[in-house]
Order: structure tokens, then sequence, then C-alpha cells
């Protein structure tokens, strides 16, 4: 793999997943071989949103790798307030930092980033855009569990602002997947993401609906996302479309026994408690596998500065 | 009557400059916001609007004295005016005729719709569009405008 920075999921071929997918088996089945490879390295963290799981994650990765890690902090305490501009910003952390994580509520934040520092750049989500990294972990999920090929998938929810949904439908665009979109006609994928995938047709399969019930049963995988409230005028109608995309055990009984449930987190209320005792639940793994996906990705980026690789 | 022979009644031969001609009509004046061309630095500027037009119904023309508009300068007119044709006039002669062409990128012209756009901020980057045949595409966050591409221009 050879890319300078990981900006959209877009820019992965097959086999940059793969390498990644592969690499992060390994660091899983032998954690301990990775340890202090990338000992004295920095990961700048700059996140202008919230975060939980994807910050935690790759501070864990960096640390796990014998890195360590430089956070901007909130917003509130930083430079921004004053009136920096991102580009300023990136250019002064990128001389602290050995690569740099970037999550920004404007869509092509992490595009524009990149133009202005020489250091890797991750982007961890922006806007509505795309979230790149948060796909690897979901399709490293979905090949433990399902298997990326002859895949049928289901992918609910906000398909509109949904970022973990744009990259994910990207990057599957790479495998012979089936994929259909199920959401209220108002959160409907984007016309550029279908404009894309069409471009793909020829290994995209793209279907939309707005009920779940019809091709449930086909689904290998339903990947769930969460509706949210302020994309509603009142909270009448909110609750009216929310309530159509909910899961629960009931809801289930219709699927194949095989059926992988994902989940890219934080849940309200779309996936019932219940379902977490299910064979089907699969997406507390997939947050744990955020990490042992990040250490491949940022070993792979990071290079051979631990003086172990081959490549 | 003549295309030419309809122009001179109402818009003056220019000596030296450009004349952009078959603009589609009402267009004119984003003709001269694409080009950014407002007056302000004293150039002689005439505007026809809405004149009889053999290959339009009706159609625009736009005279800049004293400026000739490079290649470059003027392709970013085919987002608006598509079957434009740029004259290049030197003492009363038209030295040189050219269409414009549809370029891959146009930079700095169009500010995106999109108002989550990083672009549309304070950073100091100018709005990216890549050109396709019947729509533009931002190149920062991914967004396609089919119509009303006049709208975006920046002015």
């Amino acid at each position: 793999m050879r890319h300078d920075h990981v900006i959209t999921s877009k820019q992965l071929s097959r086999s940059d997943i793969e390498t990644v997918l592969d690499r992060a088996a390994e660091i899983r089945d032998d954690p301990t071989a990775v340890a202090d490879r990338h000992a004295g390295a920095l990961l700048g963290l700059l996140f202008f949103e919230p975060s939980t799981r994807t910050k935690m994650s790759f501070e864990t990765a960096m640390k796990r790798l014998g890195g360590d890690v430089v956070d901007m902090g909130s917003v509130e305490s930083s430079s921004v307030k004053k009136g920096e501009t991102l580009a300023d910003t990136v250019r002064v952390i990128e001389g602290y930092a050995d690569a740099l994580v970037l999550r920004h509520p404007k869509q092509g934040a992490a595009t524009m980033a990149s133009e202005f520092v020489d250091v890797p750049l991750l982007n961890a989500g922006d806007g509505a855009g795309q979230h790149p990294t948060q796909t690897l972990l979901d399709l490293y999920t979905i090949r433990e569990n399902a298997g990326l090929e002859d895949l049928t998938i289901g992918i609910m929810g906000d398909l509109k602002y949904g970022r973990t949904v744009h990259s994910l439908a990207y990057a599957l665009s790479n495998f012979d997947a089936h994929q259909h979109f199920i959401s209220p006609e108002s959160l409907r994928l984007p016309r550029e993401v279908v404009y894309d995938l069409h471009q793909e047709q020829e290994r995209a399969q793209v279907r939309e609906h707005e009920s779940l019930e019809e091709i449930l049963p086909s689904l290998d995988v339903l990947y769930v996302t969460r509706i949210q409230r302020e994309r509603f005028p009142d909270e009448t109608e909110y609750q009216k479309i929310a309530g159509e995309y909910q899961i629960g055990v009931d809801t289930l009984e219709a699927a194949s026994d095989d059926l992988t449930v994902m989940h890219p987190l934080p849940r309200v209320d779309e996936i019932a408690p219940e379902v977490d005792e299910t064979e089907h639940a699969a997406y507390f793994e997939q947050a744990h596998n955020g990490v042992p996906v990040r250490m491949a990705l940022l070993d792979l980026l990071l290079g051979d500065e631990g003086g172990e690789d081959d490549e | 009557m003549s295309d030419d022979g309809d122009h001179k009644l109402r818009v003056s031969k220019i000596r030296s400059g450009t004349v952009i001609d078959h603009v589609p009509g009402g267009q004119a004046l984003n003709v001269l916001a694409i080009l950014g061309i407002d007056g302000s630095k004293g150039e002689e500027i005439s505007v026809g609007m809405n004149v009889p037009s053999d290959r339009f119904a009706r159609k625009d023309i736009v005279k800049v004295e004293g400026r000739e508009l490079s290649q470059d300068e003027v392709d970013v007119l085919s987002l608006i005016a598509p079957d434009a044709t740029i004259n290049i006039v030197r003492d009363y002669d038209v030295i040189e005729k050219h269409r414009v062409e549809r370029p891959d990128v146009v930079e700095g012209v169009l500010s995106c719709p999109n108002a989550g756009c990083i672009s549309t901020g304070d950073e100091p980057v100018s709005s990216t569009f890549e050109v396709f045949d019947d729509a533009v595409r931002c190149s920062y966050c991914g967004t396609i405008v089919r119509e009303e591409i006049a709208s975006l221009i920046d002015t």
C-alpha cells in the first residue's frame, strides 16, 4: 500500500484494503510482535468534533505500536477558538507529529488539510463526507463474520448524512457485493454517492428500499446506522420514521440464522439491547476491531522505521 | 438583416480588445462576473442583451476594449455559454476567432452550494470544480451541480 494520506475510501483499491486487513489479522494474532515497532513515533490527534471510539482506538493503536499521541484537545481550548484556519492548524501540528488524524465538521476538510501537510493525514470523519478508517474496520468485521465474497448486505438508517455509510458503499464496490440501501425517502443516499456507485456499475450492485422487510431474509449482513433527531422538523415525525427502522429480536426472526448485525455506534434505540445477546450481534466486536485495523494502517503509513518490515 | 448589421445598431465597434459573441440571452452580466470584469479598473465595456440572432432567438454580446482575453480565461465561459465565440480585435480587424472549450477543472470561479463544504469557509483555498459534460463537481466535498451553474458564480 502506498498512500501518503487516507482521505476517502474511494482511493482504496481492493488490494489496498486486503493489505490492511491481512496486516490487522497478523497483529491481532500476535500483538507483542509490534509492541515496540514505532517507539518514539508521535501521532497528532486533531478532533474538531466529539469522538469516543475513533479517538480512543487511534490512541490505543499508536500506543500498542510503541508510539504516543499529542492531542490538540477540544476546540474550546485551542487556537481554533481564536479564529485560526484549519490550514494553519495542521501546518503547525505536522511539525510536532509523524502522522495526523483529523476529524472536522466540514465536508472536504481532510482533502483540503492534506494539501498543506507532508506527513500522512488520516481522515477520521469530515462532516457528512467520509470515514475511511471506520470502513476498514467494518470490512474487517464483515470478512471475519460473513466473508467479503458474494456478500449481500443491507445498509439501513441515515444514508444521507451517514459518512460511515458513504465510505463503506464505495469500498464494497471493490468486491462483488450486492448492496441494499434501506432508508426513509428523506434520508436516501446522496445523489453524488449513487452517481459514483453507478460509475462502478460492473462491480457495484445497488438497490434502494424504504422497507427492510422485503430483503431481510436474503441478507448476510445488516449494517444499521442511527437516524438523528435533528434531521427532522418535529419530534412526532422523528418518532414515526425512526420507529420504522428499529431492530428487535422479533424483527430478526425473518432473518437468516447467519445474519451479522453491525452498527458503527453509538446507538440510541435503533437496536434493542436484547439483540446484544443473540448470535447476530457483532457491533461490539466491530468497535474492538478498530484497534488492530488502525494499528495495521498506522504501521503501513509510518513505514519501516521500526526496522523489521520487509517492505 | 444580417447578424452583424444588427449589432452595429446597438453596440459600437471596438478598436482593440475582445468581443464575446453568441452568449445565451440574459447571461452577459454572468460572463463579466466569471471573467472578474466589473468596470472598476476603468475598462471600456459594451454589453448588448437579448439582441436578435440568427443562431439563437436572442443572444447577448460583450465587448471589452483594450484587453485580449486568453483561451484559458474564456474557456470557463463554456459553463454558461458553451456556444460563445471569441473574437480578438486589433485596429478594428478581427485577427483571431475561436470557440470556448470545456476545461477539465475551474478554480476560484464558482462557489460550492453545500454550506457544509470546507471551501465555503475562511480557509486559504480557491474553490475547485471538476467539469463534466453536463455538470460540475466540487473537488472538496464532491457535490454535483447540474442545473443553474450560473447561480454559483463567485462574484
